[in-house]
């Protein structure tokens, strides 16, 4: 076995202990916390796999922004424990379960003559500087409109805050 | 194979024991360096056999004794894995952090050349500092609501609203250098400050960046979380703020932490604005002197004087970050919102719009 399929396995290994932790605890606090947990080690995966970039933003902006308002909003409310399975829960839970099983499942099955796994890449794969160039030139107007609609959302938000 | 596994785990442990030590040494020079200010002696009373080695002894030998011999205190309601866990979690993104910074140009022995970074090649050198650095506010977050304490909590709150907030200034300060240079890879950027300006004055990032010098440095003192910053801990308005509850060897991992913070925010602003490890006039081989005088010296007496001189400018800023704490009073709360977003934000976006346009200019 080679170190990398070695530090895959002990990376996966943690990874999956730390996503049944957020399911599984009665604490939100504690939940979100594995979920930080995940997020991390899903940016090392990355890294592992040559895409230092997305590992960085991985961690940026899921663990290191996101993650901390979520700890924040469950932290100020303090939510009380929902009530013991109920039947909405357990139904929406199930049916988005089995949608994203579905998905896995159909990632692996070949699709008309593509590669399933192991698509080449070219030099300087996931680097900043390529990533800018095709961001910045080729799709460069799908950037600027998602930066507007962020924008018209973030005014919003302080807008209805105000009121 | 294993000569490089060696190499590698050679260069962590110097990292981690020089800033460990660093940090030590950062307690003892606060605790003598305040007394200094305020015209005190300051820490004294320890001794071993009638030497005090000037509060060495204190800070250094009973000061940690004193901590991890005393009762290790939970709150009654609070909880108890994350009370433990916060202080590991603010520690951890400090110490990885100084994965990417440079602390010496390439070593050459042997027949191999060793390039005086932990994780060298990395193309995302200044991403990841962000992306670690924004990590450390889950440390007091955690601790303060594990802490379950109202004066805590609010100190919790108060220090991830700063650090949030001067994140966002420090990152945008810091694209000005990133449009100079022209790289991502912060030994690249160190290399890139060696080159002079009209023969004579280093090409050095606070020559060139001297608007994003101070940005940087006024929110690296916010990040740290010391005053005029000490939103979290607040000692005159709320007790110890995110610390209150803690004592004992967890309350050592956060005061380590706190320093800990400060040596690699002196590291990062050494790298990014005062050369790194760069000498001026050293280059691979010697001093080149403007005049023409050139002085030739070995290899190892060049790496040596590189690694000297770039710890030398960490306790520089360490020792700068110290004066202000020590100097300045302290902001109250809606001041420091008003500085984060209504100044430094407007600042550095005004600075990396005139960078942009000068390197349009110059059309380099």
């Amino acid at each position: 076995m080679s170190i990398e399929l070695l530090i895959f396995f002990i990376l996966a290994v943690f990874l999956i202990a730390s996503s049944l932790l957020v399911i599984f605890q009665r604490n939100p606090v504690h939940s979100a916390l594995a979920l930080v947990a995940a997020l991390f080690i899903m940016a090392v995966l990355f890294l592992t796999q040559e895409a230092p970039m997305v590992a960085v933003l991985q961690i940026f902006v899921y663990a290191g922004a996101i993650m901390v308002l979520f700890l924040f909003v469950i932290m100020l409310l303090n939510p009380s424990m929902p009530e013991k399975g109920h039947w909405i829960w357990w139904g929406s839970g199930s049916l988005g379960a089995a949608l994203l099983a579905v998905e896995l499942i159909s990632l692996f099955l070949p699709v008309h003559g593509t590669k399933p796994l192991g698509a080449e890449v070219g030099e300087n794969f996931g680097s900043p500087k390529l990533l800018a160039e095709i961001l910045f030139k080729e799709f460069v107007l799908p950037f600027e409109i998602a930066s507007i609609l962020l924008l018209v959302a973030l005014i919003g938000a302080v807008v209805l805050a105000k009121r | 194979m294993i000569v490089e596994i060696g190499i590698v785990v050679a260069k962590v442990l110097l990292v981690l024991i020089m800033v460990l030590n660093l940090a030590g040494i950062m307690g003892w020079v606060e605790r003598k360096g305040s007394a200094l200010i305020q015209d005190r002696i300051g820490a004294n009373r320890a001794s071993i056999l009638g030497f005090a080695g000037l509060g060495l002894i204190n800070t250094m030998v009973a000061d940690p004794i004193k901590f991890l011999t005393k009762e290790d205190f939970v709150p009654p309601r609070g909880d108890r894995v994350l009370h433990t866990l916060a202080p590991c979690l603010a520690l951890f993104p400090t110490l990885v952090l100084f994965a990417v910074i440079p602390f010496g140009d390439v070593l050459e022995i042997g027949g191999r050349t060793i390039n005086l970074q932990v994780a060298p090649n990395i193309n995302i050198g200044i991403l990841y500092i962000f992306a670690m650095s924004s990590l450390s506010v889950y440390g007091i977050v955690i601790g303060a609501w594990a802490s379950n304490n109202k004066f805590s909590l609010l100190g919790g709150v108060r220090g991830s609203a700063q650090m949030i907030s001067y994140e966002i200034a420090m990152g945008l300060s810091v694209m000005g250098i990133v449009m100079i240079y022209e790289t991502l890879e912060l030994q690249e950027i160190v290399r890139g400050q060696g080159s002079l300006l009209w023969g004579w004055l280093p090409a050095w990032g606070v020559v060139l960046q001297p608007v994003a010098f101070l940005l940087f440095f006024t929110t690296a003192v916010a990040e740290s979380k010391r005053i005029p910053f000490d939103q979290p801990e607040a000692e005159s308005e709320l007790v110890a703020g995110f610390h209150t509850e803690y004592s004992g060897a967890k309350f050592l991992m956060f005061f380590t932490a706190e320093f800990a913070e400060m040596v690699t925010a002196a590291a990062i602003i050494t790298t990014l604005f005062f050369g790194g490890w760069q000498v001026p006039y050293l280059m691979r081989d010697g001093f080149h002197f403007p005049g023409g005088a050139i002085l030739l010296l070995p290899h190892l007496a060049i790496v040596l004087l590189q690694v000297g001189v770039f710890v030398f400018k960490v306790f520089f800023f360490c020792w700068l970050f110290i004066l202000i704490r020590w100097t300045l009073p302290r902001f109250r709360y809606d001041q420091v919102m008003r500085l984060g977003w209504k100044m430094l934000l407007p600042l550095a976006l005004a600075n990396v719009m005139v960078t942009a346009i000068w390197i349009i200019v110059l059309g380099t």
